[in-house]
C-alpha cells in the first residue's frame, strides 16, 4: 500500500454510436490494494475495464501503468505488460488439458513448442501458486470452481502483476468463493499483486475491498476507501435517488391448495447421465417455492421439463391432478407458464418482431384469429403496443426485431407476455439475472403480486438472495436433488452453503 | 419498412456483383458480353416466343422452389425437389396409365392427388429423419434424390417401358385426352397457373394463417417453440409434406403437360434450380414467382446463347451457379449495413 498506484485511469470517455457509455472515468489501483469497481449493469464496469485491457480503444483520456503512459491496443499487449483478467465465463478449452490451456495463453507462442520443457518449468512454479492442480488434469474434469481457480492460476503463472476479476464469484458456493477470495487478499497483501475486481455483492467489497470506485450509467459517481463506507450509502450511489418499485406486502392465504404434483422426475442431460434423480415437489396456490443451488445441479433440466423443451426419463407431472405433457392445450387450460433463463435462447425468436414474440402465447387465441386460421395481424400489434408502454420495454416500436433490444428489454418483454395472462402456475428461472436494480425490483414485485393473487410460483435461482427475498420455503438443490428443504426465516447461511456445496 | 429495402438492396447488390462476373467469365471466352447480355435478354424476354419458353420453364421452378422454401420456414435445408418431382411425376404416370380410360378431370385430379402425396411423403420422410432420428436433412434429401432417379431408371428401362420408346426409354402413355391443355393459342400450359396459384396460396398461408406463423417461430427457436407448446413435430413434418408435394405437382405437370409419359425429362434439374430459386427468393413464396421467371429466362435462352455466340451448353449452369454463390454470401451481410437498420435504442 504504497505511494504511487500501479494502475490508473484518467478521464477515459468512450462512445458507441450515439451512446456514451463512459464519461471521464478516473480510478487509481493502489499498489497492492484490492479495489472494488461497483456499479449496477449497464453502468459501463464492463467497459472500463476491456478499455484497459485492450479490447477496446477509448476516445479520451489516459492510462498510466507503474507511472508510465501506456497505450494498450491488444489483450496480448496488456499481458505482456502484466496486466491479467479473469473473465466471467471462463475461457478455458474444455477438452484439453490444464497445462496446455495455460501455455496457449502465453503471448509470443513460438511455432513449435517444446511441451516437456514447459511442463516442467510450470511444475516448478506451481509451488508458489494459491491453488494446487495436478497440471495433466483435463479442464472438463474439474468443477466450476476449479475452474475459476486455475483462471486465477493461469493469470498468476503469466506474471499477472494486476489482476482484474469480471464477477468471479458468480458461478460459485459462498464457501468456495471465500476461498478463492481470501488466497487472493493474502496475494495482494505481499505487495505481488493488486486486483480489480467488479462485483455487485457489498458483502464481498466490505470484507476484501480496501477501497471502492463506483459508476452509475456511464459516470464516475466517487470512490472511497472501504473503511470510510457502509452498505448503504454504496446502494445509495449506485442507484442514485431513482426510487424503486415497492414489493407487495405478502398475502397470506387460508387453504393450501396443491397445483403441481412432481412425482419421483428423473431427468438426463445432453450427455445421457442422470441431470435429476427421483425428484419429488409440490407446488400450492399463492406461495413462492424457491429452488437454490449453484448452477448446473439440475436447474437447468427442471426448467426444460416443466416447459415442454425436454421429455422425462421417468416420473409423473400432474397439475390440478391431471397428468401434464406440457402441451399447448393443456399450458392454456391449467395456466401454466414457463419463464426460462436466457430469455433470447429459450423464449424468444430472434429474428421476429417484438410484438410477434409477445403473441407468441396468444396468437391462436380467438382474440387474435379470425375464422379459427388467420392470424389478425393488428391485433397482435395492438396487443403489443399496450405492453410495450405498460412494462417500458426500450425499442424502435413493435416491428423492430427482438433480437435488437438489450437483455434487459428481451426479459422485460418476455415477462410482459407471460404475466399477460391469468396464471395459476409460473415457473421462473433466474428472471433478474443481469438486469439493473430499478429492473430487478419491478419484476421482484410483479411475481410477488402473482402470488398474492394465488399463482403457485417455482423459483429456480442461482442468487441466494433473491430466494431468500421472495420464497415462502426454499429447496437446496445439490446433484439433481433437493438435498435441503428451509424456509427464510429460519435459514442459517453456513448450513446452506454447506448443502450447496454437496457436503 | 426498413427490414423489406435492405432485402431489395443486399439482393440487387447481389445480381448486379453476379452479373460482373458473369461478364467477366463471358469476356475469358472471347466474347463481347454486352452482346452476351443482349442476347440472354433476347432469348428470355425478348418477344413473345422467347416470354412463352421462358414461362414454360418458369411454371416447375415456381413448384420445386417451394419444396426447398417450405421446409427452410422451419429450419430444415432440403434440396430434395429433384427427387420429389420425380417421384410426383412417376407415381402419377402410373396412376394415368392405370386408369387412363377414366374421365380426364378424374384422372388429371387423381394424377395430382397420387403424384403430390407421394412426393410429399417423400419428403416428409426426410423432416421424420431429421425431427426424431436427428439425421442431416441435406445429405438424406439429396441421397434421396439418386434414389428416386435410380427407381426411376430401373422402371422406365424395365417393367414400365413402352417398346415403342427407343432412343428415350420411356413408359406408356396416359393418354391425349388426358394431357393438360395450353392456354389460349400459345404454347404455355395451364400448368403456370398451377404454380401461381400454389405459391400465392403458400404464401398467404406463411404470411396469414396461424399455421405460417407457428412455422415461423419453429424455424426461428425451436426451443421458444416448445415453450409455448407448440406442436413442432406437426409443424415440421406438415412443413416438409408440403414442400415435396409441391414438388410433386411440379412432377405431374411435366408428365400431363409436356411428356405424356414419364422419363428422364423428370430429372433434368428443376430441381436444383428450384434450390436456387428459393435462396434468392429468401423462402418467400411470393418472391419466389419473379425469380422463376428470371431463371426460367436464363435457361430458356441457353439455346440462342449456343447459337448465336458459340457458348457451350454449360453456360447457363455456370451463370446459376455465380448468381447462387452471390446470394449466398449477401445472406452474411443482413444486419451488418449501417444505414439499413432501424435506429437502436440502447437501454
Amino acid at each position: 500500500m504504497t505511494e504511487q498506484p500501479i494502475l490508473e485511469a484518467l478521464s477515459i470517455c468512450k462512445q458507441f454510436g450515439d451512446v456514451r457509455v463512459l464519461n471521464n472515468i478516473s480510478l487509481k489501483l493502489g499498489r497492492g490494494t484490492v479495489h472494488a469497481l461497483l456499479g449496477e449493469n449497464g453502468a459501463g464496469k464492463s467497459t472500463l475495464v476491456k478499455c484497459i485491457m485492450g479490447y477496446y480503444r477509448p476516445d479520451d483520456g489516459q492510462l498510466l501503468f507503474e507511472g508510465r503512459e501506456a497505450q494498450i491496443v491488444s489483450p496480448e499487449q496488456a499481458t505482456a505488460l502484466g496486466i491479467g483478467m479473469v473473465y466471467q465465463h471462463f475461457t478455458l478449452i474444455p477438452n484439453m488439458s490444464i497445462a496446455e490451456n495455460i501455455v496457449l495463453s502465453r503471448p509470443n507462442l513460438p511455432a513449435v513448442i517444446n511441451w516437456p520443457a514447459e511442463i516442467s518449468q510450470l511444475e516448478q512454479r506451481m509451488g508458489e501458486m494459491p491453488f494446487q492442480f495436478e497440471l495433466r488434469r483435463s479442464i472438463n474434469s474439474l468443477s466450476a470452481g476449479e475452474k475459476q481457480k486455475v483462471e486465477i492460476i493461469k493469470q498468476l503463472l503469466l506474471n499477472a502483476k494486476v489482476l482484474i476479476l469480471d464477477e468471479p464469484t458468480s458461478v460459485l458456493t459462498p464457501t468456495e468463493a471465500d476461498e478463492v477470495l481470501d488466497k487472493i487478499y493474502q496475494l495482494t497483501r505481499d505487495g505481488k499483486l493488486s486486483v480489480l475486481i467488479i462485483t455487485h455483492k457489498f458483502r464481498e467489497v466490505m470484507k476484501y475491498a480496501d477501497d471502492v470506485t463506483v459508476l452509475r450509467k456511464g459516470e464516475y459517481i466517487g470512490s472511497a476507501k472501504v473503511a470510510d463506507v457502509d452498505p448503504e450509502k454504496l446502494a445509495k450511489m449506485m442507484v442514485g435517488e431513482e426510487t424503486l418499485t415497492q414489493a407487495p406486502s405478502r398475502a397470506s392465504h387460508k387453504n393450501r391448495r396443491c397445483v403441481v404434483q412432481i412425482d419421483k422426475l428423473t431427468v438426463n442431460n445432453e450427455q445421457g447421465l442422470a441431470a435429476i434423480s427421483n425428484l419429488d415437489l409440490e407446488l400450492y396456490a399463492g406461495e413462492i417455492i424457491g429452488i437454490a443451488g449453484v448452477s448446473g445441479n439440475g436447474q437447468k433440466q427442471l426448467t426444460e421439463v416443466l416447459g415442454g423443451q425436454r421429455a422425462p426419463l421417468s416420473g409423473q407431472l400432474r397439475v390440478n391432478g391431471q397428468a401434464f405433457g406440457a402441451s399447448r392445450r393443456e399450458m392454456v387450460e391449467h395456466q401454466f407458464y414457463c419463464l426460462p433463463e436466457e430469455p433470447l435462447r429459450n423464449a424468444c425468436v430472434a429474428n421476429l418482431s417484438v410484438a410477434d414474440n409477445i403473441a407468441l402465447r396468444k396468437f391462436d387465441s380467438p382474440a387474435f384469429t379470425s375464422m379459427k386460421w388467420i392470424v389478425k395481424r393488428k391485433a397482435i400489434r395492438d396487443f403489443a403496443l399496450d405492453l410495450i408502454q405498460q412494462y417500458k420495454i426500450r425499442t424502435a416500436g413493435p416491428e423492430q426485431n427482438i433480437g435488437a433490444l438489450s437483455g434487459g428489454n428481451v426479459q422485460r418483454a418476455v415477462l410482459a407476455r407471460e404475466l399477460a395472462q391469468a396464471l395459476s402456475v409460473l415457473v421462473v428461472s433466474n428472471p433478474c439475472f443481469g438486469l439493473d436494480f430499478k429492473a430487478v425490483a419491478d419484476i421482484r414485485a410483479r411475481l410477488l403480486e402473482a402470488r398474492n393473487q394465488g399463482t403457485a410460483v417455482l423459483l429456480l435461482s442461482e442468487d441466494l438472495d433473491e430466494i431468500l427475498e421472495l420464497s415462502d420455503r426454499f429447496f437446496v438443490i445439490s446433484g439433481g436433488q433437493l438435498v435441503y428443504q428451509t424456509t427464510p426465516q429460519e435459514a442459517d447461511l453456513q448450513t446452506i452453503g454447506r448443502y450447496m456445496g454437496g457436503h | 419498412m426498413l427490414k423489406t429495402v435492405e432485402i431489395w438492396c443486399l439482393s440487387l447488390g447481389a445480381l448486379l456483383l453476379s452479373m460482373l462476373l458473369i461478364a467477366a467469365f463471358i469476356f475469358t471466352t472471347g466474347n463481347s458480353p454486352s452482346e452476351v447480355f443482349h442476347s440472354l435478354y433476347r432469348g428470355a424476354f425478348g418477344s413473345w416466343f422467347s416470354w412463352q419458353n421462358t414461362l414454360v420453364r418458369a411454371a416447375p421452378l415456381m413448384l420445386t422452389a417451394l419444396c426447398t422454401a417450405l421446409p427452410a420456414r422451419v429450419g430444415l435445408i432440403v434440396i430434395g425437389g429433384e427427387g420429389a418431382m420425380v417421384v410426383g411425376g412417376l407415381t402419377a404416370a402410373i396412376t394415368g396409365i392405370a386408369i387412363q380410360d377414366a374421365p380426364s378431370f378424374m384422372v388429371m385430379s387423381a394424377m395430382m392427388i397420387v403424384g403430390g402425396g407421394c412426393a410429399g411423403l417423400w419428403i416428409l420422410a426426410v423432416g421424420a429423419l431429421r425431427h426424431y432420428r436427428n439425421v442431416n436433412e441435406t445429405i438424406s434429401s439429396l441421397l434421396l434424390n439418386y434414389i428416386a432417379i435410380a427407381v426411376l431408371n430401373f422402371l422406365v428401362v424395365g417393367v414400365l417401358k413402352d417398346p415403342a420408346t427407343l432412343n428415350n426409354p420411356s413408359t406408356y402413355s396416359i393418354g391425349e385426352k388426358n394431357m393438360i391443355t395450353s392456354i389460349g393459342d400459345s404454347s404455355v400450359h395451364w400448368g403456370l397457373v398451377y404454380g401461381l396459384v400454389v405459391c400465392l396460396a403458400m404464401w398467404f398461408v406463411a404470411r396469414r394463417t396461424t399455421f405460417g406463423f407457428a412455422a415461423d417461430v419453429t424455424g426461428g427457436n425451436i426451443r421458444a417453440a416448445r415453450l409455448v407448446g407448440l406442436p413442432v413435430a406437426k409443424i415440421v413434418l406438415l412443413s416438409c409434406f408440403l414442400g415435396g408435394a409441391a414438388a410433386g405437382l411440379a412432377g405431374v405437370i411435366e408428365i400431363a403437360a409436356i411428356q405424356g409419359r414419364a422419363n428422364s425429362s423428370l430429372n433434368a434439374g428443376y430441381g436444383y434450380a428450384g434450390i436456387l430459386v428459393a435462396f434468392l427468393a429468401r423462402h418467400n413464396p411470393l418472391a419466389i414467382i419473379p425469380y422463376a421467371l428470371l431463371l426460367g429466362g436464363i435457361q430458356a435462352s441457353g439455346g440462342l446463347l449456343q447459337r448465336a455466340h458459340d457458348l457451350p451448353d454449360a453456360t447457363v449452369a455456370v451463370f446459376q451457379g455465380i448468381i447462387f454463390m452471390m446470394i449466398l454470401s449477401s445472406e452474411m451481410l443482413y444486419g451488418r449495413i449501417k444505414f439499413l437498420q432501424p435506429k437502436s435504442m440502447i437501454s
